[in-house]
């Protein structure tokens, strides 16, 4: 266990240089930011200033070794836009895109599942046919149109919801979150649905999927042999075996939900990671850019981990001490 | 236990939450006013980083000396007046009685603070340095302030609108206590910064104490909302009162809806073609047959044509959904530096076509234009409907557009020895002075980096007799011969075809019924500009 672990963490620790010097040196060939942050109206020498102030006149070579020595101390420089540490910059936003992707991620659960596992013990019936169709037209729209189309019904339309932004928040252990007002969930209830349309397709066909295989397994057999209540059958023996590998999924998406929020946050001006993400590349910010990167990068080599371990609680036929051997 | 203190905690909080809104509710709901940005803010510093949003919001907390109505004239501030008192010479007179925030009061010390302050933050992206360079302030009494240059230096109050005037007490604040608005003294202006959320929102309360009276809203909020579709959305639904930047294809139906109103005006911005002046063999323009050709657009007569072969009218209905009024010089009419004499080029194909076959092309050439994409409104369609009409004009035109980011740097020094890269490219140019001299001496001086000329000049273009008359213009210190030292520089430039104009942008605001917006032509949302009906 502890030897898989180690050397799960010393993967993660090359894959973490490789994606240094990649992000690094692919984002500093693009553009020069100094077109994007100087007022147009400034002059050759305030051009060649700025240049100075942001360490942009040196090579490329040592702008790389300055950015090193920095990262080496956890520092992965400022923001050229803000100012500030472009790591701060994003911890600061990232509670705002957790909260939604974790909204997301509980809906697609509490949706993705009853109708997946409905889907799939009744195959035939026209409800399930029903589901399947809408699960098709989840994967296939573009969010930022079904973004569109939910600020439209439900906000400008109907009025139930607020459009855009993010409800009060409230600081729990340094943290914030809006979370624990009712205005904070009605401002959260239509970006976190718009970005959890996607997953709760995918929860509703690997549910189905898993769940025909089990319903036809020996141990459903007999358990409704041993004449267990249908519930008992479909709460514990069914949903218990499909779990594992919608887990994994899971897992996994939920590193994309909050790595790539970004449509879903512009959309609906969620205060999140996923803007300050696009409006690094617009303006070039290269310091941040670099930085979520190697957040995105630490965040999927952390849950990856984590869905191996959480597995393999869920499943004791797997060990985790063979894939050293 | 744990659902229980679950529970309790939030039960606590929205009692925490709910009690002040309950009480203010009932007086202030009516008065909160919510405005809804197109861009973010990079800071709430306000000598930190020197683009419009910035400016913009910093407005409302700190003033400058002197101010600009909404149509860009200088207007007195916390300057009074202000007079020359010899060609190098400017004599600032401050308003007396004016007190910051905390109530500490403003003297010629905090103005003489400011300029030590404003060129010089750390690591700011665009330093308002060149505002402040070779001008040297003294303080003659506590509410006279001088400011001495070594050459005459007619735009020093205009240089002087573009920054506010900070408390000396916080000439080291840093950019991020700012943000975290502990300069606690605060500005002289008509609101006070309450709480700021980088990229979400800036939420101002109103001066009590403003020297220029009492503001009529309890409460401002700017949310920054940088998807279009989604401002529209918001102040449909009603999240939002005020939005700025309507898009040009919702302004129809914004303006038939009855529980809306549209406000809109001319803006500073023009939006033009420059094109290469300086290269014998430019790298985007080939003959027919695809063979290197001298570079056709150093003849007068074809960049005439050109010019001509531009349907303005067209463009301005069809694809800016007249939401733009087709251009001849670089500002609107009535801006200060304009000529009375130049109307934008009428559009004349056949005139185009013989004009094009005395320069010595019968048959046209092959051009390839260039452009940003979502940089100014509706650019890609502009640029694929001049491709056209060059098309019809015998020029097989191609185009790329390029994202913003890359566009620039390559527009500007893409090319062999850091030279602009492109033959052809539309951009566009938004005064911010309100004056025409920014927009010749950027996009027409001869490019010269040592005197800071022609800055922005993508086209090279160089022409000594209009040099000659811009660099009179910028030293004479009378306003009316400069204006029309100004307006005979544009003359000479547009009858050159320095550049080809094409459209003015119109800013345009939206806003519930009964908040009346004062559309103004620097893009600026300001809530003090902004009233009830």
């Amino acid at each position: 266990m502890l030897a898989f672990v180690l050397r799960r963490l010393a993967q993660a620790l090359f894959v973490i240089a490789a994606m240094l010097v990649i992000v690094f040196f692919g984002v500093n060939v693009v553009g020069d930011p100094i077109y994007m942050l100087i007022s147009p109206e400034m002059d050759q020498q305030q051009i060649a200033e700025t240049a100075r102030a942001l360490g942009l006149d040196r090579p490329i070579w040592e702008q790389f070794l300055v950015f090193l020595k920095n990262a080496a101390q956890g520092d992965l420089g400022r923001s050229f836009v803000h100012g500030e540490s472009a790591i701060k910059l994003i911890l600061h936003r990232m509670p705002a895109t957790l909260e939604l992707a974790f909204v997301a991620l509980v809906l697609a659960i509490l949706i993705g599942l009853p109708l997946g596992l409905y889907a799939g013990l009744k195959p035939e019936s026209r409800l399930s046919r029903f589901i399947m169709a809408v699960s098709i037209l989840g994967f296939s729209l573009p969010t930022f149109w079904v973004g569109l189309m939910l600020i439209l019904t439900f906000a400008v339309s109907l009025g139930w919801l607020p459009a855009t932004g993010r409800g009060p928040t409230v600081s729990v252990l340094g943290i914030e979150t809006s979370l624990l007002t009712m205005q904070g969930w009605q401002h959260v209830a239509l970006p976190a649905f718009n970005l959890a349309l996607l997953k709760i397709s995918l929860v509703i066909r690997l549910a189905r999927a898993g769940a025909r295989e089990a319903a036809l397994m020996d141990y459903v057999k007999f358990a409704r042999a041993k004449g267990l209540s249908q519930s008992r059958i479909i709460g514990v023996h069914i949903l218990k075996n499909i779990m594992i590998p919608i887990v994994t999924v899971l897992g996994l998406e939920f590193g994309s939900l909050v790595a790539f929020s970004v449509v879903t946050e512009t959309i609906f001006a969620w205060p999140g990671m996923g803007r300050l993400l696009l409006e690094a590349i617009t303006r070039l910010d290269r310091p941040v850019i670099v930085a979520y990167v190697m957040v995105v990068v630490v965040l999927f080599v952390t849950i990856n981990l984590l869905v191996d371990l959480v597995y393999s609680a869920l499943d004791p036929r797997v060990r985790l001490t063979e894939a050293t051997s | 236990m744990k659902t229980f203190s679950a529970n309790g905690l939030k039960a606590l909080k929205l009692a925490i939450l709910a009690a002040p809104v309950m009480t203010i509710a009932g007086l202030a709901s009516a008065q909160e006013l919510k405005i809804g940005l197109s861009a973010e803010l990079s800071a709430m510093d306000p000598h930190y980083h020197n683009v419009s949003p910035n400016n913009m919001l910093a407005r409302h907390i700190y003033e400058p000396l002197v101010g600009q109505d909404e149509k860009q004239a200088l207007k007195p501030l916390l300057a009074e007046s202000w007079k020359a008192i010899d060609d190098t010479t400017w004599e600032f007179k401050l308003r007396q009685g004016v007190k910051f925030h905390d109530g500490t009061p403003f003297t010629a010390d905090d103005v003489i603070a400011t300029m030590q302050r404003a060129p010089n933050v750390p690591k700011s992206p665009s330093s308002f340095s060149a505002y402040v360079r070779g001008k040297e302030f003294t303080k003659v009494d506590d509410f006279t302030v001088r400011v001495k240059t070594a050459a005459p230096a007619p735009l020093v109050p205009t240089d002087l609108s573009t920054f506010g005037i900070i408390p000396a007490k916080c000439k080291d604040t840093t950019t991020e206590d700012f943000n975290l608005g502990k300069c606690t003294t605060g500005g002289t202006g008509a609101y006070k910064q309450a709480e700021y959320v980088s990229g979400d929102r800036v939420v101002l309360t109103p001066n009590e104490n403003y020297w220029g009276g009492k503001e009529p809203w309890s409460k401002v909020t700017f949310r920054m909302i940088t998807s279009a579709p989604t401002r529209v959305a918001a102040l449909l639904a009603g999240d939002l009162d005020v939005i700025e930047n309507v898009p040009t294809s919702d302004v129809a139906r914004l303006k038939g809806d009855a529980k809306l109103s549209v406000a809109s005006t001319v803006s500073n911005r023009v939006i033009y073609f420059h094109m290469d002046h300086f290269r014998e063999v430019s790298p985007f323009i080939k003959g027919k047959d695809g063979s290197e050709i001298k570079n056709p657009l150093r003849n007068l007569k074809v960049r005439q044509a050109l010019s001509m072969a531009i349907n303005r009218p067209g463009i301005v209905d069809r694809i800016m959904e007249k939401e733009a009024i087709p251009a001849g010089q670089l500002l609107p009419d009535g801006f200060f530096g304009t000529s009375k004499k130049l109307k934008p080029v009428a559009f004349d194909l056949n005139g185009a076509k013989k004009l094009l076959a005395e320069a010595g092309y019968p048959n046209g050439f092959k051009m390839k234009l260039h452009g940003p994409t979502n940089r100014y409104l509706n650019d890609t369609k502009i640029i694929e409907a001049v491709a056209q009409m060059f098309s019809r004009l015998g020029i097989e035109t191609e185009v790329e557009t390029l994202p913003s980011a890359n566009f620039f740097t390559r527009a500007s020094q893409g090319g062999q020895g850091n030279v602009p890269e492109f033959s052809f490219i539309l951009v566009g140019w938004g005064a911010g002075t309100g004056e025409s001299s920014d927009s010749l001496k950027a996009l027409l001086a001869t490019f010269d980096p040592a005197k800071g000329m022609g800055a922005t000049n993508r086209g090279r273009y160089s022409n000594p007799t209009f040099d000659a008359k811009l660099v009179e213009a910028l030293s004479t210190v009378d306003d009316a011969k400069r204006d029309a030292a100004l307006a005979e520089a544009m003359d000479i430039s547009m009858n050159d075809v320095g550049l080809i104009p094409t459209h003015y942008q119109l800013n345009t605001w939206a806003s519930r019924k009964g908040v009346k917006v004062q559309a103004r032509t620097d893009e600026y949302t300001l809530a003090t500009g902004i009233r009830k009906e």
